[in-house]
């Protein structure tokens, strides 16, 4: 799993060995200067000249001045590798989804389980921040202070290695085994609390109202007893790692000394040692103070990796053909013969024996209650979505046969779930065509009876609409998703429910503006609603 | 965003010996790494003098000892501050929905309530550090380095002095950056939550993206925005980590400067080993307790926003008197008297002077044009909203001044977006009226125009709805609120736009439902379908934050 992860997030290696190399050197410098300092100093205990101690205090002064500036550069190095393994990333996953969306992803549109899948995306950046960095740079800088204690006292060396193995190694596990089932079980309480809260949040009213306010209150302290509960279990894993670490560390740090000092007293090791290799062997176990965070943070890694994989992994079922066919310009038929779809094989299907015409610059209707698959006509059309059995064809021609790209040049849609992008009106219109300039941006929206509200506005099409369109009314959402469409100037223009989330006034208006102001265009509408009806060329009934 | 935020510090008062403990625990360990320093210099003293291992195995001994000790507080230490974070998290969680609940039970949408659940369930963890390490640690980074000084001048006045030079150095070089940066980063916090986001308004949008053929464009565009974002984030922590850069020079400087001094004095005979080492080995302590506070500071920075969110949501004035038990509108008209509101969030006044009367068992219709003001004329009577000129009355009794759950027993209400609970349709149905028997449920629902589909469905009544049951359209879910309301058998019904996305079959049998109500239950019917206003009594038409009342006949 983890190779895929890798995989997934690749990162420069050059920049990555950059990254190990700069931690490593922090690390080192530490130990440096922790070493260097207790040889000055033992080294000045024996009164010497001060001139030979100009080299120790050179090099203390070097790694105290020096460990700042590597660290500074360190964590700018590392954090510049995790932005561009982001951007790596998104590239890389977005470039695998889109050709999945949406019919593919309808199970992740519900609940917005896409934006989890977005922080699960982000999440990857710390791969090599958090998990993969800081092991490598622990690595080089334990075998850097192992290497230098060998050149003194091997015996010393050894333990020193030892020590760093099971406080790098085996007290994240160890820590990792004992506080992973109640991490796992915090992420469960965490989803469950959310979801009571927000149903307590949404329904508040109708909890009070129906007096069921302290009922819920309840079964949220309860949730979060139980979150408390598993939150304090956790801790106590990552105390246990935390306190093992220092008890390591120190017996590390005294059977060194005691080394050096019986090395000392056999005669084998210079007395200015003693300090230097104790000081050396206290230091180097910075390296491995982060790697319980960093056992932690790559398991967490790797968890969002697996829903990220679970999702680019899949095959696109839409492709096109090897030959496709042409598909001549201007107004043309579009149809829907016997056609039954479906999004997942074991659902039931979401359109069953639909026929549907639309003759060039027809005006159809079909009219069904919520739940009758309209949504799915607009997927079939678009051809998001291959219907099972029959066939929808533009100009004759079976959609398979044609590329996606020249079907969607000839179908427009607006619809209710027609996206908003958080930029400037004209840059959400331009959309539909990029090439399009003012003049035929505001004769769109004069189409959709919109300009004259455009035009009021201070920064008039520069007004930027808000996240999914948050500062626009309804009506105004609306009006701007159909002069979307109407700028396409595609032959085949579909209102998906254009008038869902408006009163009878405004929708009668919208529409009757929109049939009037279509042009050559075959207009298909889609809604549960009666108004207009009668200006329909024709109007088809989905069943429930 | 402040070091210490007074509202902050105020939610860790119930866990203040939680945290009493580990600035305890704190101050133990502090001196048992002093003890820990003195004990190592001792031992390399010694055997540089000639001890054998023999001579210092004794403090050997003690030396591992005293890192056992440290262990065990490492460990009480860890377990002390999450126990007080966690549990200062909690009571912010619990007091946020109880209050919600409280005191504006109608205030947040589907949207926000999902964004302030997640804010405070997982976006608020961070936070956990400032109460679990931060703030002990601010206790701490004042003690441990006086304790260290205290301890170095017993050893060696002259180093304790050139440290006590040193260390103000530390905040002082702390302030200037901080300032520099934070200008900085607040510049900066826009336009980087404005790249942030591009991805996932992205991702949203992909849909609609591929509908106009856009969607292969958009990866060049993501790498640009992402390379945009790396750029100027990096260029925000250049001076960022400069904070960091200094504590740490500051620090290693005054290692070497402690170090260095000391070497000389050795050399000169001014000075014993064992007082150098015991100092150079403390040096790092003193310097230790403010780069972790830096540290913590910077680790809880994200919760801090978050909580920003959290705590303005907790802002309440005093709680007013809520003491009057309400008559039953079976028998007492309520009655709304030149009524003003407007919304402290939004400026200018939603409604100015709008009287409405609700007589006991009549049905009376609002209509207005979408904005009007309609729902919160529907909170003002449900009691959600205190009016802000004007009154709102039941019978002789001043709605504001009841009791609100004393008033709620006689209300059902159907809101505009009606929530779904996490249980059966039928339990959802019974939310009003926990004793209802089935076939009350079946006639609730029939009344409702529900029990067809319901009927519809492999598992009826039973089915499960809900996070994480069965998906339903807005329609069904409308319907199984008005089977809600009709079953929950209160005497005055709310309706705010009952058969808002119903097709034209069950809107007509809705109505036909309200028909029969009429005259037996008080019914405000809050609609813009002129087909439904026609079962009312009386239609008032709300515009321009007033009201105008008409019979039911002149609208018709």
């Amino acid at each position: 799993m983890i190779r895929r992860l890798f995989a997934l997030a690749p990162a420069p290696k050059g920049r990555l060995a950059l990254a190990a190399a700069l931690a490593a050197s922090t690390i080192v410098f530490g130990v440096g200067l922790m070493a260097t300092a207790g040889y000055l100093i033992s080294r000045a205990a024996e009164e010497p000249a001060i001139l030979s101690l100009t080299v120790a205090i050179v090099g203390v002064r070097f790694f105290g001045l020096g460990r700042p500036v590597v660290r500074y550069l360190d964590r700018l190095g590392s954090h510049d590798l995790a932005f561009r393994v982001l951007g790596r990333v998104r590239v890389h996953v977005y470039e695998r989804i889109e050709p999945l969306a949406p019919a593919e992803l309808e199970s992740y549109r519900r609940g917005d389980l896409l934006s989890r899948v977005v922080a699960d995306v982000d999440a990857l950046q710390f791969l090599y921040l958090r998990g993969l960095v800081p092991v490598l740079a622990a690595a080089a800088a334990g075998c850097v202070s192992v290497g230098v204690a060998a050149a003194f006292l091997p015996s010393a060396a050894i333990v020193l290695a030892l020590g760093l193995a099971v406080a790098g190694i085996a007290v994240p596990l160890a820590a990792g085994a004992i506080g992973r089932r109640a991490a796992r079980g915090e992420a469960a309480a965490r989803g469950e609390l959310s979801a009571e809260l927000v149903e307590l949040l949404t329904g508040a009213g109708e909890l009070q109202v129906y007096g069921r306010g302290a009922e819920a209150m309840a079964r949220v302290r309860e949730t979060d007893g139980t979150l408390s509960r598993l939150a304090a279990r956790a801790a106590a894993a990552d105390g246990v790692g935390d306190g093992l670490r220092l008890l390591v560390t120190g017996a590390t740090a005294t059977g060194v000394l005691a080394l050096a000092v019986r090395s000392h007293a056999d005669g084998g090791l210079s007395r200015v040692m003693i300090a230097t290799l104790a000081l050396l062997a206290l230091a180097s176990f910075e390296g491995v103070q982060p790697l319980s965070q960093a056992a932690r943070e790559l398991a967490s890694t790797v968890a969002a990796g697996r829903r990220v994989v679970e999702l680019t992994d899949r095959e696109p079922a839409v492709r096109d053909p090897a030959d496709p066919a042409e598909l001549q310009s201007g107004p043309v038929a579009v149809a829907l013969e016997d056609v039954r779809a479906r999004y997942a094989p074991g659902d039931p299907p979401a359109l069953d024996g639909l026929t549907l015409r639309l003759g060039p610059g027809q005006h159809v209707a079909v009219v069904g209650p919520s739940g009758a698959g309209k949504s799915t006509i607009v997927n079939l059309l678009l051809r998001f979505l291959d219907p099972e059995a029959g066939r929808v064809t533009i100009g004759g021609r079976d959609l398979r046969e044609l590329r996606q790209e020249d079907v969607r040049r000839t179908v427009a849609v607006a619809g209710q779930d027609s996206h908003l992008f958080s930029t400037s009106i004209r840059e959400n219109l331009r959309l539909a065509r990029p090439d399009a300039g003012d003049a035929e941006i505001e004769s769109a929206l004069r189409r959709a009876r919109l300009w004259d509200w455009v035009a009021g506005l201070p920064d008039g099409l520069d007004t930027l609409v808000g996240e999914q369109g948050r500062e626009l009314s309804g009506g105004q959402r609306g009006r701007l998703v159909v002069a979307r469409a109407l700028l396409a100037n595609a032959p085949v223009l579909v209102l998906d429910e254009p008038t869902a989330h408006l009163d009878t006034e405004t929708a009668t208006s919208l529409l009757d503006d929109v049939l009037d102001n279509a042009g050559d265009a075959s207009v298909l509408l889609i809604t549960h609603r009666r108004e207009r009806l009668e200006r329909m060329d024709e109007v088809v009934e989905l069943p429930a | 965003m402040r070091a210490l935020d007074p509202r902050l510090v105020r939610r860790a008062r119930p866990v203040r010996v939680l945290l009493g403990a580990d600035v305890a625990i704190g101050s133990v360990t502090t001196i048992l790494v002093l003890v820990q320093a003195s004990l190592l210099a001792w031992i390399v003293a010694r055997a540089f003098h000639g001890g054998s291992l023999h001579d210092v195995s004794p403090e050997l001994i003690a030396l591992v000892c005293v890192f056992a000790v440290r262990a065990l507080l490492a460990w009480a230490f860890e377990v002390a501050g999450r126990r007080a974070a966690s549990t200062v998290l909690s009571d912010l969680r619990v007091t946020l929905a109880e209050q919600r609940l409280r005191t504006d039970p109608g205030g947040l949408d589907g949207v926000e309530a999902a964004e302030v659940a997640v804010a405070s369930v997982s976006g608020i963890e961070p936070l956990a550090a400032y109460f679990g390490r931060y703030l002990p640690q601010v206790v701490l980074a004042c003690l441990v380095p006086v304790a260290v000084l205290v301890w170095v001048a017993a050893v060696d006045v002259t180093s304790a002095v050139v440290m006590v030079i040193t260390l103000p150095l530390v905040p002082v070089f702390m302030w200037l950056i901080g300032r520099y940066t934070e200008e900085r980063t607040r510049e900066r916090w826009d336009a980087l939550r404005l790249l942030g986001n591009h991805y996932l308004d992205v991702m949203r949008g992909l849909p609609t993206l591929r509908a106009f053929n856009r969607s292969k464009a958009q990866a060049a565009a993501i790498a640009d925005v992402s390379e945009q974002y790396r750029r100027t984030t990096m260029s925000t922590l250049r001076v960022g980590f400069l904070s960091g850069s200094v504590l740490e020079l500051a620090a290693t400087l005054g290692i070497a400067l402690v170090a260095v001094t000391v070497g000389v004095r050795l050399d000169d005979g001014r000075l014993g080993l064992q007082a150098g080492l015991t100092v150079l080995l403390l040096a790092p302590e003193l310097y230790l307790p403010l780069r972790q506070l830096g540290a913590q500071f910077h680790a809880s920075a994200d919760g801090l926003a978050v909580a920003d969110r959290i705590l303005a949501l907790l802002d309440d004035g005093p709680a007013r008197m809520r003491t009057l038990v309400p008559p039953s509108p079976a028998i007492a008209a309520v009655r709304l008297r030149n009524v003003s509101f407007s919304y402290p969030s939004r400026p200018g006044r939603v409604l100015d002077g709008v009287d409405l009367l609700l007589p006991p068992c009549e049905t009376v219709a609002l209509v207005g044009e979408s904005g009007a003001g309609k729902s919160t004329v529907a909170s003002l009577v449900l009691g959600f909203l205190d009016p802000v000129g004007g009154s709102v009355a039941v019978g002789d009794f001043d709605l504001p001044s009841c009791d609100r759950e004393a008033w709620y027993r006689h209300l059902a209400w159907v809101p505009q977006r009606p929530t779904l609970f996490r249980g059966t349709i039928a339990e959802n149905i019974r939310l009003g009226a926990p004793g209802a028997t089935d076939i009350q449920v079946h006639e609730a629902a029939a009344l409702a125009g529900a029990d067809g589909f319901i009927c519809g469905l492999a598992s009826g009544y039973e089915t499960l709805v809900g996070d994480g049951g069965r998906p339903v359209s807005a329609g069904e879910r409308r319907r199984i609120a008005l089977a809600r309301a009709f079953a929950s058998g209160a005497p005055l019904l709310v309706l705010d736009e009952p058969t808002a996305d119903l097709d034209p079959e069950s809107e007509a049998l809705v109505a036909d439902s309200l028909q029969l109500l009429r005259g037996e239950r008080t019914i405000l019917l809050i609609t813009h379908r002129a087909e439904l206003a026609r079962v009312a009594d009386r239609v008032a038409v709300l515009s321009d934050g007033r009201c105008v009342e008409h019979d039911a006949e002149v609208v018709a």
